[in-house]
């Protein structure tokens, strides 16, 4: 069969138009409807990550007067809210949500390849929230094992959710890298064949190639996942022991034998390694974008950043172990992971130097998503800085199990990218919704949630370096630890009470913006790349109208001299730009007396 | 243009669609083909892990080696069979052929039935000899990683199906010709899987 091109394909062929209001908006095969239902979704398991976040952050902060966490339900608490966080909300927002919705836009196709798929995606991706969700209501809870799973305690009496609890998790991580994988096929496939004519790979965005790499990484390592969750699945309800060593619970042995733990620990983190990075590349890209366009400037070394994304992608699949050092192994092997981890750090710091030189002398739009975005420069620098510690075996040991790694991870993969999200949340959403967003109310978010975030995750760093252990349900009387530390614990409860509380600003401005909102420009910002050109605000099915848009340039083309406008849409040729500058050229020779 | 060529572009000084900016996607063939080597590689991914799994508790004191009925020779016969129906009926429809067609593939798709069902007979047979899932980590993995094959095989299976309604119905075989390629390419996969599976399974 002779292989066509995209952009020689007969258009209306594909298209599957909606004729009801149910396949319009529920099962929507629109990239753009199931862009925003994988977000919707992943909001609202996100909030209810944040508010069991603030149950044991109460219990933390006020252990003597919070009766309604028990120690059985801050463990579940704890373990939902890591799970949550990283798998179903910043996993499926960024690639499901943010994914979905700018990869045919920023690459001007009219739709994902597989659109049913697609659908499909989305869907399975509910089943397995219902079913995540489900395990609050089943006798024992929720499994409270840590949001790492390891075996053996992971499926032991002691442990909360031992029986139905762990069994619904496995069962919904199963399901949740079906519906991931389904969709992830077609971000990559979208990504390489339905490119519009003139988009080459390195005139894409960067949005995209963080989407792209963060994809296929996703696609290597979630199989990891998958096949530890089918195993340890096969240990709990048909007695093999692939995981399970040989216990006694209680006094008298399981039924196990010669399990290993730690070869579940080597695939946990096999997967769980480059997941930092499923959520940080769209991040990174996302940011890039941002920065870019509100600096009015092409993003300092377009290359580099690309290259770069891929070669953290690499970098991720060999640095798992570093997860793993308290756990015991060869020296050499911690060695080598200590190197690799540390190596990440080279193109890393190549891209925070980057969007710093792209800040350099641009001309600065102080809008709030750039705010976000400037802030998130902040946050990751420092959740990077500790990184680079923690990275190493000798400093890693003592402080493994403090708060000091609390702190880094939410600094760098919870704080960064969330607040990536609300920098492309208020800067694509006159684009999504049509409609303007408040500005103050936006930047008045913006200041709670920076200086909340820092104010909850700076103090954990010093408890971590007093010794307080993390995962601890209460902090009791110890030598080691002053009592200051529980004022300071009880600080940091305020502060996350408080950035939790901001945010309602952020849907009461979000939900009435679409209500009340002035209608949006279909380009308020001034941006080069592709989405912003689109011919209806918001795009409607089908996106490009009859005809397919050709690209002439790359997406930075921001204050080049001589054009008329500081900056030149990616569908503008080149000989239109020399027209405009020429017009420009021809009035400036003229000057107005008024001028003079 | 190279993927390397077209990673080491510099897109600020190239304006125009001129100069080798071809409006073609990554690789000039079909998106379905291309989805399905990215599937190709994450089920390999996926078999990967379960073999350094499978070797990793080897390692462990308490592993009896099984030793694998020899029936799988059988077994291994049918797959093979299955495959080489299937590169039959490609090569009939790549050359817009007919006869034969109907014979291949059907052929091809009752076979991989037979293999499935040789598989259950072989579970069947371990059972009755006391060898049980959860009696050793050996046997565990035996009932595992043919179970997770024959699954893959099964999800090949609908696709198939779906072509063969397709054909029954009076589908012209140019309209399933990728169709038939794509199984075609998913089954020598599957056969190359099995092999693996088969050669560590059995001298181990």
């Amino acid at each position: 069969m002779a292989y066509v091109p995209l952009a020689d394909q007969d258009q209306e062929m594909e298209m599957h138009h909606p004729h009801t209001w149910v396949e319009k908006y529920v099962f929507s095969q629109d990239h753009k409807v199931i862009g925003v239902q994988y977000g919707g979704l992943a909001v609202f398991t996100g909030i209810i990550g944040l508010a069991l976040s603030l149950l044991f952050r109460l219990q933390l902060g006020f252990p003597e007067s919070v009766d309604f966490v028990d120690p059985n339900f801050y463990y579940q608490a704890v373990t939902m809210h890591g799970m949550i966080m990283v798998v179903y909300f910043l996993t499926a927002l960024f690639l499901g949500g943010f994914g979905n919705y700018m990869i045919p836009l920023m690459l001007g196709a009219r739709d994902m390849v597989f659109p049913f798929l697609n659908m499909m995606s989305v869907w399975t991706f509910l089943i397995s929230v219902v079913i995540l969700m489900a395990s609050f209501f089943v006798s024992g809870g929720p499994t409270g094992a840590g949001w790492t799973l390891y075996p053996p305690q992971t499926t032991m009496a002691g442990t909360p959710g031992h029986d139905a609890g762990i069994i619904l998790m496995l069962v919904s991580l199963a399901v949740f890298v079906v519906a991931f994988t389904m969709g992830g096929l077609n971000y990559v496939v979208t990504i390489l064949q339905y490119r519009c004519r003139g988009m080459t790979l390195m005139r894409m965005p960067l949005t995209v190639w963080g989407v792209f790499v963060a994809t296929v990484l996703g696609l290597f390592a979630f199989p990891a996942l998958l096949v530890a969750c089918i195993m340890m699945m096969f240990d709990t309800l048909l007695g093999t022991s692939f995981f399970m060593p040989a216990v006694i619970e209680a006094g008298s042995p399981l039924d196990y034998e010669g399990g290993s733990p730690i070869l579940f620990q080597h695939l946990f983190w096999f997967f769980g390694h480059p997941e930092v990075y499923i959520v940080a590349l769209p991040a990174f890209g996302l940011v890039s974008d941002v920065l870019s366009v509100h600096a009015r400037k092409n993003i300092f070394g377009y290359r580099m950043m690309v290259w770069a994304i891929i070669a953290i992608g690499g970098l991720s699949f060999i640095v798992w172990a570093h997860h793993m050092y308290v756990s015991g192994m060869n020296p050499y092997f911690g060695f080598f992971f200590a190197t690799t981890t540390l190596i990440i750090a080279v193109p890393t710091a190549l891209k925070v130097y980057n969007w710093i030189f792209t800040l350099w002398e641009g001309d600065i739009r102080l809008n709030s998503p750039m705010y976000f975005a400037i802030g998130f420069i902040f946050t990751f620098i420092h959740g990077g800085l500790t990184g680079l510690f923690l990275g190493n075996v000798v400093i890693d040991l003592p402080l493994s199990d403090t708060y000091f790694v609390v702190a880094h991870f939410h600094l760098v993969m919870g704080v960064s990218p969330i607040l990536v999200l609300f920098a492309a949340i208020y800067h694509w959403f006159p684009k999504i919704s049509g409609r303007m967003f408040n500005e103050k109310l936006a930047k008045v978010h913006f200041w709670l949630t920076f200086l909340g975030a820092y104010s909850v995750f700076l103090p954990l760093h010093y408890l971590g370096f007093l010794g307080v252990p993390r995962r601890y349900y209460a902090l009791g009387n110890t030598d080691f630890i002053p009592l200051s530390a529980q004022d300071l614990n009880s600080t940091v409860t305020v502060a996350a009470l408080i950035v939790a509380a901001s945010q309602i600003l952020f849907f009461v401005n979000i939900i009435g913006s679409l209500k009340w909102g002035k209608k949006a420009d279909p380009n308020p910002w001034g941006a080069a790349s592709l989405e912003w050109q689109t011919p209806d605000t918001p795009p409607v099915h089908g996106n490009w109208g009859d005809r397919l848009p050709t690209v002439y340039r790359w997406a930075y083309d921001y204050s080049v001299p001589g054009a008329a406008e500081d900056y030149i849409p990616q569908t503008v040729p080149e000989n239109e730009v020399l027209a405009a500058s020429n017009d420009n050229f021809e009035t400036n020779k003229n000057p107005s007396p008024a001028a003079i | 243009m190279s993927l390397i060529e077209q990673v080491t572009d510099k897109p600020w000084e190239q304006k125009g669609v001129i100069g080798g900016l071809s409006p073609e996607g990554t690789f000039k063939t079909q998106a379905e083909r291309v989805a399905l080597i990215f599937f190709l590689i994450i089920a390999s991914v996926v078999f990967s892990l379960f073999m350094v799994s499978y070797y990793i508790r080897m390692e462990l004191p308490d592993w009896e080696p099984l030793s694998e009925p020899a029936q799988l020779w059988f077994n291994t016969g049918l797959l093979v069979t299955s495959s080489i129906l299937f590169q039959w009926a490609r090569n009939i429809v790549v050359r817009n052929g007919k006869s034969n067609l109907y014979t291949s593939f059907f052929g091809a798709g009752i076979f991989a039935i037979l293999f499935i069902a040789a598989q259950l007979v072989s579970w069947s047979y371990l059972q009755a000899g006391g060898f049980y899932l959860s009696s050793n980590p050996a046997n565990a993995f035996y009932y595992l990683l043919t179970g997770l094959h024959a699954l893959h095989l099964v999800g090949g299976l609908w696709f198939w199906s779906k072509s063969a309604i397709r054909l029954v119905s009076g589908g012209e075989p140019k309209d399933i010709r990728l169709s038939i390629e794509l199984c075609t390419i998913y089954w020598h996969f599957l056969l190359l899987v099995w092999i693996v599976v088969f050669a560590v399974l059995s001298n181990t």
